[in-house]
């Protein structure tokens, strides 16, 4: 809201105030600057760097000709969007409850869910590992119900490093969209129903709708962190799972090639600003079609 | 249209040790307009929301027609509800929403699109059928909401203060049209308000509650001078609240053995604009306020009680030299004065 005609006077305390915020803000803005800004831009000059210091293309050719990298990519794409997936249709049903819960149920709920983000990565994953390893819990419990005769692979692979991602991002997902639909005018569900909606009905085309935002919040979060996921793909998926933060760690620890290294950290970067260009330009494509979406 | 009646019979609801409804038993026509007026926390709301389905009662049966309601779920009820907040999509346009029922119920969609937009110019809305509901007005929105409710033709129509948003002679207009509206439909309607006057202007008959109870259902011209409780008598409007005795007839005789009420208008400072059979109040003037269309006097009785009296300008030319402290007598004529049956003054 703009406001027009004002006394002179106010108008100069206004632009002091926002002086002064702005002042307040420069700190953050100083440790985004160097902290983030600058060890970016010592990588892309890093990328063109060889060993010796000298500037060269070599890197970029030697990296995205090599086959390992672009399967790091691919794995790193599909441990993302499986980790996506899974939350998108444990975490929305989820929310969906815990929305439609009593304030109180909801709480104890929320508890729940929020409590494995009060314990440390480390030790959920070797938490999972304990679980999953072929004379893990799980195992155990397929076996000896006689649900499966043979354990099953469920870690040092793709499945246990899925699961494990999942386990981490889950709460991430669920509480934007959790919040969204909290948000919701329950005057809408019964207007809904009233007119005759069923609750798959009332779920289709009022709820979803109108928690896509916080949908697409809760995506955001779990691209951005599962793209440079590394503790999770490193503990549970024993050497066999490769997305492109293992292989960033390995050409560094075991070669010392900086220059080749930074080329992958740049891979990384352009995919995730290819994969937030996509999201904002899927949500704008939303915000355009949202009116006349009647047919149930 | 075939429109239906609604019996509501015993019906209960507790919340813990809270009774919402107490025992509400209520009859409406096929075809009638019922207002429920009440102060909040009546149980107006719940009454409605249990016939939209919403709130389950503990016990009691609602009928719709010949119909038993009362465990049937809320999408199967068929009726049209217009909320306080009008509860309109946001994320759908004008049309899409008036659409919405009939989408529901697989209606052709060139026919959903005529039957919507025939609707839409029912309310006067024609022309805003793409329009965002963020860039309604309040009234638009409310005619939305309207439409939506009619569009797939209830054959009953619950509204829950459909205008306590809307400014005054914003609420005046949508009064007449909602009461158009009805006529024009026949559609059998229960609106909820707080506003009195709303609910004469408006209904074929009111029923006042008050803690989870109907006081009084009747036409509003019977609710307005004869309240059957003090509660109604007070709710409804400047009321004078008399204890026995306090007044005596013109010719002099006593008046009253009852409880009696006697609306602030219905009284005159002229014994001879009332006739023989009316009361008369010896009082002293405490205040006298001109209030444009009328004058407003403060009296106190001998024993304290005080009376409104509310003189309309017209016949009101000694009013302006009357001064405070100064006794005066205060005539109603005697289809004016009602008691209040079993009142306990």
């Amino acid at each position: 809201m703009t406001v027009t005609a004002v006394d002179p006077g106010l108008a100069a305390d206004a632009r002091r105030e926002r002086r002064f915020f702005l002042a307040l803000s420069l700190p953050a803005l100083f440790i985004v600057g160097l902290a983030a800004m600058l060890p970016i831009l010592w990588i892309i000059r890093q990328s063109f760097l060889t060993t010796g210091g000298e500037y060269t293309v070599g890197n970029y050719e030697k990296v995205l000709s090599s086959g390992l990298t672009w399967s790091a990519l691919i794995t790193t794409v599909e441990l993302s969007l499986g980790t996506l997936a899974v939350c998108i249709l444990l975490g929305t049903p989820l929310a969906l409850a815990l929305a439609s819960a009593r304030p109180r149920m909801a709480n104890l709920l929320m508890a729940f869910v929020m409590l494995p983000l009060w314990t440390s990565i480390l030790v959920r994953t070797y938490g999972w590992l304990v679980l999953l390893r072929r004379e893990g819990l799980v195992n155990a419990a397929l076996t000896g119900s006689g649900l499966t005769a043979e354990p099953l692979p469920l870690v040092y692979n793709f499945t246990g490093t899925l699961i494990g991602m999942i386990h981490y991002m889950l709460p991430l997902f669920l509480l934007p969209v959790y919040a969204a639909m909290r948000d919701i005018d329950a005057n809408l569900v019964r207007a809904a129903a009233s007119m005759g909606a069923t609750l798959g009905q009332v779920i289709r085309t009022v709820v979803l709708p109108l928690s896509a935002g916080g949908i697409f919040s809760g995506s955001t979060i779990v691209f951005i962190y599962t793209i440079g996921f590394f503790i999770t793909p490193a503990v549970l998926g024993g050497g066999k799972v490769n997305p492109l933060s293992i292989r960033i760690e390995r050409t560094l620890s075991t070669f010392q090639d900086w220059g080749s290294a930074s080329v992958l950290g740049i891979l990384l970067l352009v995919l995730m600003a290819l994969i937030g260009v996509m999201f904002l330009a899927a949500r704008r494509l939303m915000a355009r079609n949202k009116v006349g979406a009647a047919h149930a | 249209m075939k429109s239906l009646p609604i019996t509501i019979d015993s019906v209960r609801k507790a919340y813990g040790s809270y009774v919402a409804l107490d025992d509400v038993s209520l009859d409406v026509q096929a075809g009638e307009f019922l207002t429920l007026l009440g102060p909040s926390g009546s149980g107006k709301t719940t009454l409605l929301m249990a016939l939209a389905g919403f709130v389950r009662p503990d016990s009691g049966k609602l009928l719709l027609g010949n119909r038993d309601i009362t465990r049937l779920a809320p999408n199967k009820r068929d009726i049209g509800i217009v909320f306080q907040n009008y509860a309109l999509f946001p994320h759908m346009n004008v049309l899409a929403n008036v659409e919405y029922p009939l989408a529901l119920r697989k209606t052709p969609k060139a026919q959903a699109r005529q039957q919507a937009l025939d609707t839409l110019a029912r309310v006067k809305l024609e022309g805003l059928a793409k329009r965002n509901i963020a860039a309604l007005s309040g009234g638009q929105r409310q005619r939305v909401a309207l439409a939506r409710a009619i569009v797939f033709e209830p054959r009953v129509m619950l509204m829950d203060e459909p205008l306590s948003a809307l400014d005054r002679n914003l609420r005046e207009t949508m009064q007449y049209e909602i009461r158009r509206l009805h006529d024009d439909l026949g559609i059998t309607t229960i609106y909820v308000t707080h506003d009195q006057r709303e609910a004469l202007t408006m209904s074929d008959r009111v029923a006042v509650m008050n803690s989870g109870r109907i006081q009084q259902i009747d036409t509003p011209q019977q609710i307005y001078d004869r309240p059957s409780t003090r509660f109604v008598a007070e709710f409804m409007g400047e009321a004078n609240i008399l204890a026995p005795g306090s007044a005596r007839t013109i010719d002099g005789g006593d008046a009253s053995r009852e409880t009696l009420m006697i609306r602030a208008e219905s009284f005159h400072l002229d014994a001879k604009l009332v006739g023989r059979d009316g009361v008369a109040l010896e009082a002293r003037l405490c205040a006298k306020a001109f209030r444009g269309e009328n004058w407003l006097l403060t009296l106190a009785l001998d024993d304290g009680q005080e009376v409104l009296v509310c003189i309309p300008a017209a016949l009101a030319s000694g009013c302006a030299e009357l001064a405070a402290g100064q006794r005066v007598t205060a005539y109603a004529p005697a289809e004016k004065v009602h008691a209040i049956p079993g009142a306990i003054a």
